[in-house]
């Protein structure tokens, strides 16, 4: 019973990370229909950001995950605007070649600029564990979990309560019909970009303080599990990437568990060929048809 | 067929003439071990990129997962050729490479190819990622590490004559009667759907005869630099391929053929520069995407039956 508390313990943290960077993707899908390959890089900066304002300027945890918020929302705009925009009417194949290469070009530029080597990230906050009855809580773990669920929340009201977040949801159920009834398209992409993009230079930060280490290519992976979980909770849904980013760090943990951790990604992948087959819109999106 | 021996001929006469000449140019010692190597790359790169254009640009399924295939054929032949050292023994592991991964790519393309443009690029890059994670955790691949001492079989001549005899293969299955029913499929598979297509039938046979060409190029692969490593077939080699097919242009096999030779020349001349290399490779497929989404050749092909129409004409006036 312990080891099960202490391995949901695990999975909730994980998956928060997983569902920080699956909402973006999902905000993303739902207004221009584009994988954002680049998100999981965003990620990775994010992650850099921190580890240079904490190593050089000493800020403390708040002030790095939010600098790194602002980095992350300044790049995913730039990126939008450079790469994205100009390919707004080509097919849906080109602009996702072109998100593979942004991509790239974050990739390889880090690992050109820095160095491909992984790196340690500051232990800005001391690690220490609690005992809950014999479960092992550590106090990075509570902070994961914490940060997670209040930047959700807070997403959760800007979607629904504000102005920007009625123009998101208008745009991303049709964008000429938004456009006519006064809604600025470019503005409101441009503003999805910076709120999922800061989620993902988030979820960045979190994860240099839970594994310690972080490098240029650190976002390739958890970049498409968190795809995964997108698809798993159904792209376009708020809701659906948090619950999919948190069901990803439970099957990850549960096989790492069992000792199969050595198949883990293999078993994520699976599983998103599984869930496209047999749930294509997932669990919690719109079944919608093609128009013949 | 008889309408169009002159240029059967005439291609036959090029493809002969290009092994004569590299092979004079080699024995004269112009072409030394540094180029050699650039144009076996080259060749593997050809054989590589055709196939996934067959499948990404001829019937529009926009696979992400050549290199899992790759990584099989390459797999193969390290593993026989190790065990039976002879040039049979490479000709064995080449078919069995194949065999093996036109088993996988159907059983990938029954589940996958329902999905379609994005979800299935994703789909498929999961399938390649699951098959490099089996020949990570196996025993007989040699785990992470990889499998070094290969023997060397592969020469540039056995890539020559295979990339000859792949494209020769994908041409003539594209021009057929079911080039023409995968060309239906990627313009509109409801519609081609409704004139009695089998869409699943096409698209399937699109993906496992890209698959096979993939599991040669891997076998050659292996046997020319003698180690592989599951690492060396991940995503980003999905993508190299991936940015030679676009590069030349989606639907144009000769645009292949440019690409892969410009990319392969530059490759070359950018080895010095080292990480910077993959920061260019990646800025040029931006743009290129901006600038010019079709690439080179757009879905036109160079034909030396257009050449030729196109001097008779200036003769005549």
């Amino acid at each position: 019973m312990q080891t099960v508390l202490q391995q949901v313990i695990n999975a909730l943290s994980l998956g928060a990370v997983y569902a920080l960077l699956a909402l973006g993707y999902t905000m993303v899908y739902g207004i221009i229909k584009l994988i954002n390959f680049a998100h999981g890089d965003i990620y990775m900066l994010g992650a850099f950001w921190a580890y240079y304002v904490i190593n050089f300027w000493h800020l403390n945890f708040i002030g790095a995950l939010l600098s790194s918020m602002v980095i992350g929302a300044l790049s995913g705009v730039v990126i939008e605007y450079f790469a994205y925009r100009p390919l707004r009417n080509s097919p849906r194949i080109a602009v996702l070649i072109t998100a593979i290469g942004v991509s790239f070009l974050l990739e390889n530029g880090m690992s050109y600029l820095f160095g491909a080597n992984p790196r340690s990230f500051p232990q800005v906050i001391k690690q220490f564990n609690f005992n809950i009855g014999g479960v092992l809580i550590s106090n990075i773990q509570i902070l994961i979990l914490a940060t997670a669920l209040i930047l959700m929340v807070l997403l959760q009201i800007i979607i629904q309560k504000t102005k920007m977040g009625r123009a998101m949801r208008a745009v991303s159920v049709d964008p000429e019909a938004a456009e006519l009834v006064g809604v600025d398209v470019n503005h409101t992409i441009s503003f999805t970009f910076a709120l999922g993009s800061a989620l993902a230079g988030a979820a960045g930060v979190l994860i240099g303080m839970y594994y310690n280490s972080i490098d240029p290519l650190m976002g390739m992976t958890p970049g498409i599990k968190a795809f995964v979980a997108a698809v798993l909770g159904g792209i376009g849904s708020i809701p659906g990437a948090s619950v999919g980013g948190f069901l990803i760090g439970i099957l990850e943990t549960f096989f790492q568990s069992i000792g199969l951790s050595a198949y883990k990604d293999a078993v994520v992948y699976l599983v998103l060929i599984i869930i496209l087959l047999f749930l294509p819109s997932g669990i919690f999106g719109k079944n919608t048809r093609e128009k013949v | 067929m008889k309408k169009n021996w002159k240029y059967i001929l005439a291609w036959l006469l090029i493809m002969i003439a290009g092994f004569c000449l590299i092979d004079a140019l080699i024995a004269v010692g112009v072409i030394d071990n540094f180029i050699e190597n650039m144009l076996v790359t080259i060749g593997i790169n050809i054989i590589l990129a055709t196939g996934l254009n067959l499948i990404i640009g001829f019937s529009g399924q926009f696979s992400l997962g050549h290199a899992g295939f790759m990584a099989i054929g390459a797999y193969a032949t390290a593993i026989i050729t190790q065990r039976m050292d002879s040039n049979l023994g490479f000709l064995i592991s080449l078919i069995v490479g194949m065999i093996l991964s036109i088993i996988v790519a159907l059983i990938v393309g029954f589940a996958t190819l329902r999905l379609r443009g994005d979800y299935l690029a994703i789909a498929t890059l999961g399938a390649a990622e699951i098959i490099r994670n089996v020949i990570n955790n196996l025993k007989i691949t040699g785990g992470s590490s990889g499998m070094f001492n290969i023997p060397q079989y592969c020469t540039w001549a056995t890539v020559y004559v295979l990339v000859c005899l792949t494209t020769i293969v994908l041409l003539n299955f594209v021009r057929s009667r079911s080039g023409r029913a995968i060309k239906a499929v990627r313009e509109d598979d409801i519609a081609a759907e409704a004139m009695g297509i089998n869409t699943t039938k096409w698209k399937l046979a699109a993906f496992v005869l890209g698959a096979a060409t993939a599991a040669i190029a891997g076998g050659l692969h292996a046997s020319y630099l003698q180690t592989i490593a599951p690492s060396d077939f991940g995503i980003m080699e999905s993508i190299s391929i991936l940015v030679i097919v676009v590069l030349g242009g989606v639907g144009s096999m000769t645009g292949t053929f440019l690409a892969a030779i410009v990319l392969g020349i530059l490759d070359t001349v950018l080895q010095n520069f080292g990480a910077l290399r993959m920061v260019i490779y990646a800025a040029a497929l931006i743009l290129i995407m901006i600038f010019k989404p079709s690439g080179l050749l757009g879905n036109r092909e160079l034909s030396l039956k257009k050449l030729g129409q196109h001097f008779t004409r200036k003769q005549r006036s």
